[in-house]
């Protein structure tokens, strides 16, 4: 049981933009912890010799109810279909007693039976989003506002579809920072201490060992 | 003011069917207890259409068992259910003594492992089979054992899948117990095993032919070359007899199943109707398999067969208000007299709704719809019925969510690591859907008019 009350997950839920991503790299380099984001479904098709660009297509996006159906628990979506699996192998790394963090991907409410399970979400306002997407993908601004505005509902659409919890609705998390106040590594900063405080001084402590 | 409840229950039914968000047999259900309420009681005050809806008198009378003349097409068609239900339950039985996964893998063995002679014996398996079998079931264990060739072979198993999904939905339109739309048109028009086999069983099996033709001609290049590049691999195949979970069960579901296609095959001469048989065989896989009953009684899909009940009610909340009337005067009056437009018509519009909607709640509104044109136009009723169940078994196969089957065997293959896009799905089944009607208007011109 010692494992069980040393595990840690982070789930991190993010706001095309914010940052998120970002911060969750921070605490993993910090932490030395495994990042999870699109590298599950590049695991998965390394394991089981599948074609990555055929699955990445579907992965992270909300199922399309007009064009699928399903028949007796059999889901022809697959949208669907990956996010299960990614689902599985989030589970099985909980169950398993590794301590990770996972950005987006339903985190928090498929782990959320796990003790160690941290959830966070990261925020931002529109003008520094749009900047930081702008700069990073070589847009216009309407450009990057266009894709802030599609991303953020795919994620919402995807996110809410398959948890019973909100997406980005504060109530659900148990804590909520917005990166375009305080900078993103005062932001990893604040989500630090929320976390040794929250697991204690010994998983501070040996973290910091 | 019925009729306008009535169809927008129906409408509701339907819109709720698509949006996928409550299982379907609540929403029928739901719906058709709406009809009953507000159709029959509120509006049309009528405790005389609930009864002819309900349809429960017919159970206890001699017809419903032993006959094989045209029963009532009103309300609940309690011969397709019974029936299903108890095809249910063998199937439950085979599955369990592992026939299925057997067969499967006694064909890809005789065909010594190469992936082109698999794919024809698969589809042509699929086809059979589901001329006796529900096509879910068949699909299921079909596509569960060619992903695991797949594997063993280094072949894409989405291209196969795809073809055996076809061929399934092909198999199906070719028998009166096939699919379940034929198993409603049969019912309700007094059809049997027989008059399907020689009629739509005729276009099924010369389509067939050319479909086969056609996905191996279309897939050569993938599966051949997948297949090549692997060649020389070291295989460990498995032994079909590894399938088999217990000798004498899977000798006796083979027995079973003889006995079914027996029954069905005969039951014009015997004049045992298909609820009888199903009662029958559903006893002797009970007998059978009495150790596991309770096991095989839970594996039947309850939830289908409720769909069903709650369609049937809801269709004849239509029937009653004189809803299908007005579409069948609106299709006779469209085909201004010409019987072959008429066949045509209705060939078409079950197709292309079958291929976007559930093939099942379309067939069961048309029936009296094809009735009601056979008695007002003069049309002969069994070219219409022909033409009804081409479409909507044949029309189904167009997309990934057109039939049952194709739900399911897209769904293994996807689960299994190979997610297939409507694109790809299409590519394929809409040409082939539209060869394949085209087949049926042919024959349907050539031989009946």
């Amino acid at each position: 049981m010692e494992h069980e009350k040393q595990q840690v997950i982070i789930t991190i839920g993010r706001e095309y933009g914010s940052g998120g991503h970002l911060i969750a790299d921070m605490l993993g380099e910090k932490y030395g912890l495994p990042v999870y984001d699109s590298t599950i479904i590049e695991t998965i098709a390394k394991e089981k010799n599948l074609n990555l660009d055929e699955l990445k297509k579907f992965e992270e996006k909300p199922r399309n109810r007009l064009f699928t159906r399903s028949i007796d628990g059999y889901s022809n979506s697959p949208e669907d279909v990956i996010a299960y699996m990614e689902f599985d192998f989030l589970r099985e790394k909980a169950r398993s007693g590794e301590s990770f963090i996972v950005v987006g991907r339903c985190g928090s409410s498929i782990l959320k039976g796990y003790r160690g399970v941290i959830s966070i979400f990261v925020t931002g306002d529109m003008p520094e989003k749009i900047q930081r997407v702008a700069t990073e993908f070589h847009v216009s601004n309407e450009d990057a506002e266009m894709m802030i505005q599609k991303n953020n509902k795919s994620r919402k659409l995807y996110h809410n579809f398959y948890c019973k919890e909100k997406w980005g609705d504060s109530r659900y998390y148990e804590l909520t920072i917005n990166t375009s106040k305080i900078g993103f590594e005062r932001a990893a900063e604040v989500i630090d201490c929320y976390i040794k405080e929250r697991m204690g001084d010994d998983w501070a402590e040996h973290i910091a060992r | 003011m019925e009729a306008i409840a009535a169809i927008v229950i129906f409408v509701l039914m339907f819109a709720l069917i698509i949006l996928d968000k409550i299982p379907r047999h609540y929403i029928t259900l739901g719906c058709a207890a709406a009809t009953l309420i507000i159709v029959f009681g509120v509006c049309m005050k009528s405790p005389q259409a609930i009864m002819e809806t309900l349809n429960l008198k017919t159970i206890i009378t001699g017809n419903f068992w032993i006959s094989s003349g045209e029963s009532s097409s009103s309300g609940i068609n309690w011969e397709t259910i019974i029936f299903v239900a108890g095809m249910m339950v063998m199937v439950e039985g085979m599955a369990k003594a592992g026939f299925f996964r057997w067969l499967c893998l006694t064909i890809a063995k005789a065909v010594k492992y190469k992936v082109m002679p698999i794919l024809i014996t698969f589809m042509v398996m699929s086809a059979v089979l589901a001329m006796f079998i529900d096509s879910i079931t068949v699909i299921l264990f079909l596509a569960a054992v060619t992903v695991e060739l797949s594997q063993l072979l280094k072949f894409d198993p989405v291209p196969m899948v795809l073809a055996e999904i076809f061929c399934a939905n092909l198999g199906g339109s070719a028998t009166m117990c096939g699919d379940p739309p034929n198993i409603i048109v049969g019912t309700a028009l007094g059809y049997s095993f027989a008059d399907f086999i020689t009629n739509t069983g005729v276009i099924a099996g010369i389509a067939l032919v050319v479909s086969v033709v056609f996905y191996a001609l279309a897939y050569r290049k993938e599966l051949t070359a997948s297949a090549a590049a692997n060649a020389g691999l070291t295989v460990h195949y498995p032994d079909p007899s590894e399938a088999i979970t217990d000798k004498k069960e899977f000798v006796l579901s083979c027995v079973i199943f003889l006995c079914a296609v027996v029954l069905l095959v005969t039951h014009a001469q015997t004049h045992l109707t298909v609820a009888l048989i199903g009662v029958a065989i559903t006893i002797l896989t009970l007998i059978c398999f009495a150790r596991d009953a309770k096991e095989i009684i839970r594996g039947v899909d309850y939830q289908t067969l409720l769909f069903f009940i709650g369609l049937f009610v809801v269709v004849g909340g239509l029937e009653q208000t004189g809803v299908l009337v007005m579409i069948a005067e609106f299709i006779g009056k469209l085909c201004g007299g010409n019987i072959l437009a008429m066949v045509y018509i209705v060939l078409w519009i079950s197709a292309v709704a079958s291929s976007v909607v559930d093939n099942i709640p379309f067939a069961a509104t048309m029936v009296p719809v094809i009735k009601t044109l056979a008695a007002t136009t003069g049309a002969d009723l069994s070219t219409l019925a022909w033409g009804l169940s081409i479409g909507t078994d044949i029309g189904g196969s167009a997309t990934p969510i057109g039939a049952s089957a194709n739900v399911v065997g897209t769904s293994v293959v996807s689960k299994a690591g190979h997610p297939v896009s409507w694109g790809r799905y299409c590519k394929t089944a809409i040409p082939a859907t539209i060869i394949v009607l085209g087949i049926a208007m042919i024959v349907i011109k050539l031989r009946y008019f």
